[in-house]
């Protein structure tokens, strides 16, 4: 098993021609088709002059609205990748009864592996990251984040790290070692390829972009909120985002701990992991699950969010509990702490601390529980409206309660050593992140475009992507449970038990209708944008929505509110809606200031641009690059910090006419008559 | 009216039981914004060493028939480093307090003084890796070595930064002064350099000293 030393070329380091996968066609075609596709989409963005505006007003933006909305590009695209990684698997499992499929085992492997880390890494995670950077300082009524510029560098950051995950597919490899890269497995003497080192470089870059995008949002969250809004006043999606980001601080720095022990085994011939000289693998899967666990809080507590504020929304009705949705969202956020054991109930740890871990695992089950009630609750007497961001919050309170319950189960030690590293987890756990994370994430998606925009998304198309979301996700996931049940592990290339085959084959049709789906997201976004002018949001309300963000005018502009709300409420904007609907007056005329927003910088993608570069350098081994990649980064910050005028101003003049525009349009659809003069309070 | 005097009598400075509470007050300024996002994100550093303190708890013993700490460790040199970094916070602390009186030679010196005995630290710090890796007890020795070679390292590696940082300060406020926003940064470097130690002093004893007391 030992391996031969790699030459390292004093430029190229181990980079080599046959580093390009030339006899695997999937590969190479795939990556052919993508490139040319962003090459002609560069030459024609170049051509039709659109890449001063691209530049001034998108990639060196510091603005948060058009950051959080980059993030849910980046993700929407990498959701296509990974989702392709996926139609493939369901493929070759389908045809692979006592064959060997179409893809070789090492190919197959690198497909799975690049599967997990793309869906949680850059799907699940900028999604959710764009939503919460979209909504939440709208929602709280402030005009950006704490750190603006900060923030583009964790965009650009995040979209460095899929851009490595993505070049592995041409230059070299990915790790044929699952999403969580177990030693010794994951170590230099059996993965001696360059697999493993894109997926911890591409990590590294993209964890500290997350890092520093949930420092910024605690700190947001904590400390520029409008006037009056206390704690027990910010919006719900506000809480989940609040406890979400508490977690990414928490938890983020144990994976980066991780993954450099295993880096410095990998490159500095360390010995944490290894099988040799003391190494402790167990402890790999401990530190990996601590960051884990956590993560899969990170993930759901945002759309939890999301659900609460569309389920009240439509259906006319504040939140159910309120206070109680806020304790179950902190007792979630502190028991998933206490949890991280429960991925590996086998290690043989004892009947005592898998009692405990099990035990504890089942209590998460009492606050998600006090939630679903809660959104029932907040359903039941209401006037519901069935729009595409209601349906997919339905269809996730249908679906989420089965993967709720089959989590219960796999938290009961003896059950879990039946079950574990069986298909009936992967079918969990896909019970979990598709009805909860990615539909919640499209039903915000759909929920807050019009705010984004100024459009709303076609209606019929979405809906037709929910039908078909929803039933590709039972037809491809709830045969994986029966599988799981007949014994049929995860991650394998090949079998030959005839009896898994139909199940298999049910699995990818459902896998076909999920692509039918997502074709129709895509046809629909087409759509909306064509038929843009008679989808349009005039009132920046289309909703009849309760919460900051619906006051302003769609697409806000880039100051947000010409004076900061004054909230009084728990329903900030419905309490004053309510107000004008009562008096038939607007709210007093405020007197405008002047507005200090911080100016455009193209820190972010510099940066991002030295951090591709070191991680690519990394991954060969050419060493001066890294130096260079550092230096760049480093000398980036210092002319960031030397810059005189961080901030430009918006005159007042320009602001209130801003405003008298949007208490126009409100005056409209409340039907009041705001003319000057007339309005007192 | 009496129980809204009685507040008042026990605060009577309206420490957030003012007329308005401190969390519907708006906006914070940017002052308090910025070391308070600092905070956030020095606590996650702080998690990040304890995963690294971790990972050394378990690996201590796995020394694979190698040198345990007791038989590597010179607390005399590691005195020294100490003595070293405490200062360079108290010499941090004093141009801190110059940075506030606004004086800029002093504010230079307190920093050249920070800046010269943490490279003094890290000098003695390379020297023992240096020392240790030539007797053969490198990192790839045992998984205790990895571990400690890790966790002391890790610590090393945020001084080398805290350094380009440092000086990267000192040069700005030389050319641009005490800006508001230089100020700020400042402020943020100065918490940095200050987290090392309580760092190093929890590394100190329990690498070092518990390491070196083993062997009694």
């Amino acid at each position: 098993m030992s391996h031969t030393p790699v030459e390292t070329h004093p430029v190229f380091g181990r980079l080599r021609w046959d580093s390009i996968p030339w006899s695997e066609p999937i590969p190479i075609v795939a990556s052919v088709i993508v490139g040319a596709a962003i090459v002609s989409a560069i030459v024609w963005a170049w051509r039709a002059g659109h890449f001063p505006y691209l530049w001034r007003e998108w990639i060196t933006s510091v603005d948060h609205k058009r950051i959080g909305v980059m993030y849910c590009i980046l993700a929407l695209v990498m959701l296509l990748r990974g989702f392709s990684d996926a139609i493939m698997m369901r493929a070759q499992q389908a045809i692979a009864m006592g064959n060997g499929g179409f893809l070789p085992p090492h190919h197959y492997d690198q497909v799975f592996s690049a599967h997990g880390t793309i869906m949680i890494f850059f799907v699940a995670m900028p999604f959710l990251v764009g939503l919460m950077n979209f909504a939440v300082p709208l929602q709280l009524g402030i005009r950006d984040v704490a750190f603006p510029t900060l923030n583009s560098v964790s965009f650009w950051l995040t979209a460095s790290g899929a851009l490595l995950v993505n070049i592995s597919l041409v230059i070299g490899e990915f790790a044929k070692t699952g999403w969580v890269v177990y030693p010794p497995l994951s170590e230099l003497r059996f993965s001696p390829g360059v697999g493993v080192d894109y997926y911890l470089w591409a990590l590294q870059i993209a964890g500290v972009g997350t890092l520093l995008s949930g420092v910024n949002l605690v700190t947001t969250i904590l400390k520029m909120r409008a006037p009056g809004m206390g704690y027990t006043r910010m919006p719900m999606f506000c809480w989940t985002s609040l406890a979400a980001n508490l977690l990414i601080v928490a938890a983020f720095p144990i994976l980066t701990a991780t993954l450099a022990m295993l880096t410095l085994d990998r490159y500095l011939d360390f010995h944490f992991f290894t099988n040799e000289a003391g190494g402790n693998q167990m402890m790999f899967v401990n530190l990996i699950w601590a960051w884990g666990h956590p993560e899969v809080y990170i993930l759901v507590l945002p759309v939890f969010g999301v659900f609460s504020e569309v389920v009240s929304t439509f259906s006319g009705k504040p939140l159910f509990g309120y206070r109680s949705m806020i304790l179950a969202t902190m007792g979630i956020c502190l028991l998933s702490f206490i949890v991280w054991l429960h991925h590996f109930f086998t290690m043989g740890a004892g009947a005592d601390v898998n009692g405990f871990f099990g035990v504890a695992t089942m209590i998460i089950a009492v606050p998600t529980g006090v939630k679903v009630f809660n959104w029932l609750f907040t359903m039941y007497g209401g006037r519901i409206r069935f729009t595409t961001p209601m349906l997919y919050s339905i269809g996730f309170m249908c679906s989420f309660v089965i993967g709720g319950m089959t989590g219960v189960l796999l938290a009961v030690p003896p059950a879990d050593f039946v079950l574990h590293n069986s298909l009936f987890l992967v079918a969990h756990f896909h019970n979990i992140v598709i009805p909860a994370v990615l539909f919640g994430a499209f039903a915000g998606y759909e929920y807050w475009f019009p705010k984004a925009f100024g459009f709303r998304l076609h209606d019929g198309w979405g809906r037709a992507s929910f039908w078909f979301w929803i039933t590709g996700f039972y037809a491809a996931f709830m045969p994986l449970y029966i599988l799981g049940l007949q014994g049929m592990t995860r991650r394998l290339n090949h079998y030959d038990v005839p009896e898994w085959q139909p199940w298999l084959l049910v699995a990818a049709g459902g896998a076909l209708l999920i692509a039918c789906g997502i074709a129709c997201q895509l046809i629909q976004l087409f759509v909306s944008i064509r038929d843009r002018e008679s989808l349009v949001d005039e009132t920046g309300d289309p909703w009849d929505g309760r919460s900051l963000e619906w006051i302003t005018t769609s697409p806000p502009p880039i100051f947000n509110f010409a004076v900061l709300p004054n909230v009084e409420h728990e329903e900030a904007y419905w309490s004053l809606k309510e107000r004008a609907r009562e008096t038939a007056t607007l709210s007093e005329r405020p007197d405008y200031v002047d507005i200090e927003m911080p100016r455009n910088s193209p820190t972010g993608i510099v940066t991002a641009f030295f951090a591709s570069l070191m991680g690519f350098a990394l991954i060969w081994h050419i060493w001066w690059l890294v130096g260079l990649g550092f230096l760049g980064a480093w000398a980036t910050f210092v002319i960031f910090a030397w810059r005189d005028e961080a901030e430009y101003e918006i005159h007042a003049d320009e602001v209130e006419r801003r405003d008298r525009e949007r208490r126009e349009a409100k005056a409209r659809l409340l039907k009041i008559d705001d003319t000057p003069g007339e309005a007192m309070a | 009216m009496s129980a809204h005097a009685a507040r008042a009598g026990s605060d009577p400075h309206k420490l957030g039981h003012g007329e308005v509470p401190v969390s519907e007050r708006g906006p914070a300024p940017k002052r308090i914004v910025v070391s308070y996002g600092f905070w956030i994100f020095l606590l996650s550093d702080f998690i990040m060493f304890a995963t690294f303190f971790a990972g050394y708890a378990v690996l201590v013993s796995a020394t694979a028939g190698g040198p345990r700490g007791a038989d590597l460790f010179e607390l005399k040199l590691v005195a020294w480093e100490t003595a070293a970094l405490l200062l360079s916070s108290f010499a941090c602390g004093m141009a801190g307090v110059a940075a506030m009186a606004r004086n800029i030679r002093w504010f230079q010196i307190g920093m050249a003084a920070t800046a010269l005995l943490g490279a003094a630290f890290l000098a003695m710090e390379l020297y023992e890796f240096a020392h240790l890796i030539g007797e053969g007890a490198g990192p790839s020795r045992s998984a205790f070595l990895s571990a400690f070679f890790a966790l002391v390292g890790c610590h090393g590696l945020h001084v080398a930064l805290g350094l380009i940082w440092l000086t990267t300060m000192m040069a700005q406020v030389w050319a641009k002064g005490f800006r508001a926003d230089i100020e700020r940064r400042v402020q943020c470097s100065m918490l940095f350099w200050h987290a090392l130690d309580i760092i190093w002093v929890a590394l100190f004893t329990v690498v070092y000293l518990l390491g070196a007391g083993a062997a009694a």
